[in-house]
């Protein structure tokens, strides 16, 4: 799960990180109002999407006076932000960040993260702060410095200060920095974090150091322990068939092409995208009904798959282990029944009842196209995407 | 012969008496599988379909010389199951639980480094020695016995790509589903080791996906130590990248996890990748031609 800027800012000031001051607002009168309750000038007002590279686009501003706080509020609020993060669809902003200006010395960059392949908290920072990390891995990795912490250990003294000094903080600053570090990983695994990322990190004039930015993603299989949490999820930053996909359990991800498609399993589900792609069409979304799908989540997925109107024909494709054929069929034949179906549908199906399957469709009446195998569902639903 | 499991396993089932665990303990014992314990805590006493039941790993082990385990416990408590099941020195521990917290699975992982056991999974279709024993979720019947090793990060996809080479009539000498976390267990490379140490494995099929550099390293051993031929496949070419793509695992961050760098490490390697999975049989029938 994914949380704006603000909220995340929420979680580092329970958890003792300085942050500058600030206040959401999710109208012109509410920044406004948020500005002076501030009482300093000038502020900066950031838009709050669920994606890096605003200021580059444009959603990030300073305002020097009350006016300039509605002017500028009034026009970042309702734009359509693209960055490099949103596609060029952009995103819609509807919430804004009113925070105080800042006398900024120097940027520098931090981040925490689950390593996979050490199955270790790896820590990185970089004096290079302000700027795409990987970029800065890419052209000068001796800019960043890396700690690793084993989950079993947690973070100790020499993890802090390897930081500290690897990013040559003066001693003043150490001070501050360390227990900085420490509050910071209490939060990444009191909350199962999957990543939290601070770009810039700033050292103001005055000698402080403060997240200027905050990224906080959580592990989504771990959310059960943090109900408190949950209400900071943003559904309009998701996509509706997507969030209409999860009340069924359905993972689904829009694309896209033209070929819609429903697959059980995962890994399947991405080999049949590519087939479609391989057989000279595009795949219109990505949709896993799970190895153990009911003939309810089979027809949900399907009116998914045809509520999306670029889609011009669907390949099921079903390796029953778990989920039966004939449970599939049923699902995919009451499905059709419900919704009208103008499309062109291929299915291919093997496993687990796969005749008893194949009846089910043959005696359904509809025009379905059964495949005999994956090479023959891809050139069946090649022809559909060409005609 | 075959890697790991063979019909001298005895197997428990952590969270036998949960409906997963018991519906596919029933399929494991009717493909022949020995299954000597279950462990359910609060339910130590009972039976679940014949099969005694304890209350712990320890106490299963000590009355049934169990030596391998297979978890079916429910995510929250799965990452404990299979502690309790490392602490109890089973040598082999298969899990098939999906969506365990990485956190919990990050404390496992360090866990299981100097233990006596080795662990698959987690979210994983198991592993499977046709002919001789079950242990996980796969269907039966689509196995056949044969010379060829099976490694996949993938469920479905290995039940497609074993069912291409059973119909090619090329059989299996052991399957294992490795899991699409992001953490687990035993690696492409641990895989890789033991199916080229096998004389009965003559050939080897690697399946991945987008997410981490698993098979990158996998790439690189191969070049370096097997001498068995690999045909390989990789799923995702067409995944955005940012995107968790149904596994928790598969995840294309920045430019690192890409489809198309993992296959042309492989290809680098000297493994014949298959681009197009329809056609993974047919690869393999021809490549193994001499091997097998």
């Amino acid at each position: 799960m994914k949380i704006h800027e603000y909220q995340a800012k929420e979680l580092f000031s329970k958890y003792g990180i300085p942050i500058p001051q600030g206040r959401p607002a999710f109208s012109v009168e509410e920044a406004r109002a948020a500005a002076t309750e501030l009482g300093t000038l000038p502020v900066v007002i950031k838009a709050q999407i669920h994606a890096g590279g605003r200021g580059k686009g444009g959603g990030v501003k300073l305002a020097h006076s009350a006016d300039e706080v509605a002017a500028v509020a009034g026009a970042i609020l309702g734009m359509t932000l693209v960055t490099h993060q949103t596609g060029p669809e952009g995103k819609l902003v509807r919430r804004l960040l009113v925070e105080q200006g800042l006398d900024i010395a120097k940027e520098l960059y931090l981040s925490m993260l689950p390593d996979r392949g050490t199955a270790s908290v790896v820590i990185m920072a970089s004096e290079a702060g302000g700027m795409d990390i990987e970029q800065v891995a890419a052209t000068t990795p001796e800019k960043i410095v890396k700690v690793q912490v084993n989950p079993l250990l947690g973070l100790q003294g020499f993890h802090c200060r390897q930081l500290a000094y690897g990013l040559n903080l003066a001693p003043e600053l150490v001070k501050k920095f360390i227990p900085m570090i420490g509050n910071l990983y209490k939060l990444f695994s009191a909350y199962d974090c999957s990543l939290l990322e601070i770009n810039p990190l700033v050292i103001t004039k005055g000698g402080d150091i403060l997240a200027l930015d905050a990224k906080v993603n959580f592990d989504d299989n771990a959310l059960y322990r943090h109900k408190d949490i949950l209400g900071y999820r943003d559904l309009d930053e998701e996509d509706p068939a997507e969030v209409e996909a999860s009340k069924y359990n359905l993972n689904y991800i829009k694309m896209d092409g033209n070929i819609g498609n429903m697959v059980n399993g995962a890994g399947l589900a991405m080999a049949t995208m590519d087939i479609i792609k391989l057989a000279g069409a595009e795949p219109a979304n990505f949709l896993d009904v799970g190895g153990g799908a009911s003939a309810e989540m089979v027809e949900n997925g399907f009116r998914i798959i045809l509520g999306d109107p670029s889609v011009k024909g669907v390949l099921i494709n079903i390796f029953g282990g778990i989920l039966r054929c004939d449970v599939l069929a049923q699902g995919v034949v009451e499905a059709a029944k419900k919704v009208d179906v103008k499309v062109r549908i291929v299915i291919r199906m093997e496993g687990t009842n796969v005749d008893k399957g194949r009846e089910i469709l043959q005696a359904s009446g509809l025009n379905l196209i059964v495949a005999a195998d994956l090479k023959d569902a891809a050139g069946k639903i090649a022809k559909i995407a060409r005609a | 012969m075959s890697i790991w499991v063979d019909n001298t396993t005895r197997l428990l089932v952590q969270g036998i008496t949960g409906r997963e665990g018991r519906f596919h303990t029933s399929q494991c014992v009717a493909y022949g599988t020995s299954v000597v314990a279950g462990v359910t805590p609060g339910k130590g006493g009972q039976d679940a379909d014949g099969i005694p039941v304890f209350n712990s790993v320890r106490q299963a082990v000590a009355a049934t010389a169990a030596n391998c385990s297979m978890i079916f416990v429910p995510p929250p408590f799965a990452g404990d199951a299979i502690l309790e099941a490392i602490e109890a020195e089973v040598p082999l521990i298969v899990a098939i639980t999906e969506g365990i917290p990485v956190a919990d699975m990050m404390k496992v992982k360090n866990y299981l480094n100097g233990s006596r056991s080795r662990l698959i999974g987690p979210n994983c279709p198991g592993i499977i020695t046709p002919g001789q024993c079950k242990i996980g979720i796969m269907p039966g019947p689509i196995h056949r016995i044969g010379p060829v090793g099976v490694v996949s990060r993938s469920g479905t996809l290995t039940y497609e790509v074993v069912h291409q080479l059973t119909m090619q009539n090329i059989g299996q000498t052991t399957c294992v589903g490795i899991g699409g976390d992001p953490v687990n267990g035993t690696n492409f490379i641990d895989c890789l080791q033991a199916f080229n140490q096998d004389p009965a494995t003559k050939a080897i099929v690697m399946v991945g996906e987008i997410g981490g550099s698993a098979e990158e390293q996998a790439a690189e051993f191969i070049q370096q130590q097997v001498k068995k031929p690999v045909v390989g496949f990789i799923a995702g070419l067409t995944a955005p990248p940012g995107r968790r793509m149904g596994h928790a695992g598969a995840i294309i961050s920045g430019s690192s996890g890409t489809a198309q760098a993992k296959i042309e490490a492989m290809e680098k390697a000297g493994i014949t990748v298959v681009k197009n999975l329809g056609e993974l049989g047919e690869t393999c029938a021809r490549s193994f031609q001499g091997a097998i």
